[in-house]
């Protein structure tokens, strides 16, 4: 196995991961060492041949690392990787400053989602990681602040990914907005995916009996069932950029005026083409699955967007933004 | 050997070379060990660029000058102490927390770094066994094109420069800030610092920068004041997420995400029209997304109260229907 051209700087990373973690591990097999690195066997096996070629300044045979390759590749080696003469490498080297960063700021959304003891925990983690990271500077500006919706939030999609994983049913407590309605049902959880910065539970609905999308801050109250799920396991979609609203027979292509102030809806929702008009406006094609949620856009951004085509979706966009004009009357 | 692994062994060799030694290391002899028969010019463009990229790995390599007879010539060493991450003992449930971190970035770069920092953990001797815990780790996801180059930015303390809409805006100004925190707040990334334009603090939301971030300025180029708050400032100075309260008139059937985290609910009330019942719902919220959230229900939700938020609504509703004449 060669690395790429590219790769040089990552394999000393690697080696310099390696030695360490044999150093204070003692016997490790050579399947684990590539797990612990997450990279395949062949490379460590790899990494490793360029550190026979290593050791102290000197060019006599002792000051070489030695690393016991028979072990590793001859049919009757125990797998065992043997590195010797390399004890100045025992300590691995210090974690970089985004290495530093991201893990502490991983552990402060950690602390801002734990309760409790936990948080007890993770502060004392916290404290001997921001020691070990600083390097005589201040902790870095970074904060994550509490997970939006809350450690309820957090538990939530922790246990709905459970119930996907032991694929057990879930009687889920669900409020539809463009329906503005509550409702309960019954679905094999599939898994959890992200799209637009919010989690979604997918998984088979036994009421619309299709497969559904379920916002996670939307879910009321989620019961793991006993009963195991029903349908066929499948994983979770990926959702792309489209992903949400994926295309089906029954979708229908609006056209809409928009003013700069509606302007932002073409980042957040699906368009077939996006025309830019006078002053900033857009002329917009929107995909639309369903008139409701349409309307209730429309009555959200008014007055800053019209429909141009089809007619009839405007005349009722009309008619709805009257109505309520009249209830001020 | 493939060429890369040469290069591998080159640049150990070099780490190995400036570990091992307690004095500086004069390039001569670095030239001698490790680049022999190499050009003096083909020496210097090597030996550059390898020590460029044992410091992007976080060698820290130090230049000094051998001792007085030889000052005009520079040395090189590594120090140990400088080199090795410290000693960090955590206990089973500390360690338990840490590899829980690793699954906390939904951001590819910061997930890998988070990752690699738990590995030099490792590697060091801690034992992670994150399913020894019963606790619920939270997702972090930064979508914004701009965040890896504010992150940076803060980190080196590097001034920058973009693109910003300010909400309700369609003009696009460009700003120059000296960043010093980046803050999560809401749900929403920003970024708090000093804006050399303004000659004052701002706050700055980063899903609302056009394009890319550009760092403008040198690693290092301003400090920040001692005692900055990162958070306070942010919650000081991003528009409230909600504030004052609202009373509303909706339909029997209707707005339960409204009814859900209401105030107080009074069923059975006078209302605008009597087709159907009408239930008076007080809500904990203000700014511009209360109208937008009201006019979404159409005729279902009427405002009693604040008379602002309901001239708001109202002269939206007859704009469209002015338009439309």
């Amino acid at each position: 196995m060669t690395t790429s051209p590219a790769g040089a700087r990552d394999q000393v990373a690697r080696l310099l991961t390696l030695v360490p973690f044999l150093h204070s591990r003692g016997k490790v097999r050579l399947e684990d060492a590539a797990e612990a690195l997450g990279v395949p066997p062949e490379q460590v096996l790899a990494d490793l041949k360029v550190l026979l070629m290593c050791g102290l300044p000197g060019g006599y045979p002792d000051d070489l690392i030695d690393v016991d390759l028979d072990a590793l590749e001859e049919p009757e080696g125990d797998g065992v990787i043997r590195v010797t003469n390399a004890d100045y490498l025992a300590r691995p080297l210090r974690l970089t400053p985004t290495e530093a960063t991201a893990i502490i700021v991983a552990l402060r959304a950690l602390r801002g989602s734990a309760d409790g003891d936990t948080r007890e925990v993770v502060d004392r983690a916290l404290a001997k990681l921001e020691a070990a990271a600083a390097h005589g500077a201040e902790a870095p500006a970074i904060d994550p602040g509490e997970a939006p919706g809350g450690p309820d939030l957090v538990r939530l999609e922790a246990d709905l990914a459970r119930a996907a994983a032991d694929a057990r049913q879930v009687r889920l407590h669900y409020f539809v907005p463009s329906r503005d309605e509550q409702s309960e049902r019954v679905v094999d959880p599939r898994g959890i995916v992200r799209a637009h910065g919010f989690a979604y539970l997918d998984a088979w609905c036994h009421s619309a009996e299709a497969p559904r999308l379920f916002r996670l801050d939307r879910i009321q109250r989620a019961e793991v069932l006993d009963t195991p799920i029903q349908t066929e396991p499948a994983p979770p979609r990926d959702l792309g950029p489209e992903g949400l609203f994926e295309r089906s027979a029954d979708t229908t292509v609006v056209t809409l005026a928009l003013e700069p102030a509606a302007r932002w809806i073409v980042e957040y929702y699906p368009t077939d083409d996006v025309r830019p008009r006078r002053g900033g406006r857009l002329e917009v094609d929107l995909v639309v699955a369903d008139e409701r949620w349409l309307q209730r856009l429309l009555l959200r951004l008014a007055p800053h967007a019209r429909v141009l085509a089809p007619s009839d979706i405007q005349e009722r966009y009309l008619q709805a933004a009257g109505d309520t004009l009249r209830l001020y009357d | 050997m493939s060429g890369s692994g040469r290069k591998s062994e080159r640049l150990l060799n070099l780490l190995i070379m400036l570990l091992v030694q307690r004095h500086y290391i004069a390039k001569d002899r670095i030239r001698e060990f490790l680049y022999p028969g190499t050009s003096t010019e083909a020496f210097e463009k090597m030996f550059e660029r390898d020590k460029e990229e044992l410091r992007s790995l976080g060698v820290p390599i130090e230049v000094g000058s051998l001792d007085a007879y030889f000052d005009d010539e520079p040395g090189y060493r590594v120090r140990l102490d400088q080199f090795a991450l410290p000693d960090v003992s955590l206990t089973p449930d500390e360690a338990a927390v840490v590899g829980l971190a690793t699954r906390v970035w939904q951001h590819a770069r910061l997930a890998e770094a988070t990752s690699e920092a738990v590995r030099k953990l490792t590697a060091a001797g801690l034992e992670v066994d994150a399913s020894a815990l019963d606790i619920a780790e939270p997702r972090l996801s930064a979508d914004e094109p701009s965040f890896d180059v504010f992150w940076e930015a803060t980190q080196d303390r590097a001034a920058v420069e973009f693109d910003y809409r300010r909400s309700g805006s369609t003009r696009t100004s460009t700003r120059h800030l000296q960043p010093w925190g980046v803050v999560r707040y809401s749900g929403r990334w920003y970024v708090v610092g000093f804006d050399t334009d303004r000659g004052e603090e701002r706050v700055f939301r980063l899903s609302r920068v056009q394009g890319e971030a550009r760092r403008t300025g040198q690693p290092g180029g301003y400090e920040i004041p001692a005692g900055t708050d990162v958070r306070a400032m942010t919650v000081r100075l991003a528009p409230p997420p909600s504030t004052g309260e609202a009373v509303l008139l909706v339909r029997r059937d209707a707005g339960v995400a409204l009814r859900r985290d209401a105030v107080s609910v009074e069923t059975d009330v006078d209302g605008p029209d009597r087709r159907t019942p009408w239930d008076r719902v007080r809500i904990s919220r203000g700014g511009t997304g209360v109208a937008d959230e009201v006019l979404g229900y159409g005729d279902a939700v009427y405002v009693e109260a604040p008379a602002e938020l309901r001239t708001v609504v109202v002269d939206r509703l007859r704009r469209v229907a002015e338009a439309a004449r």
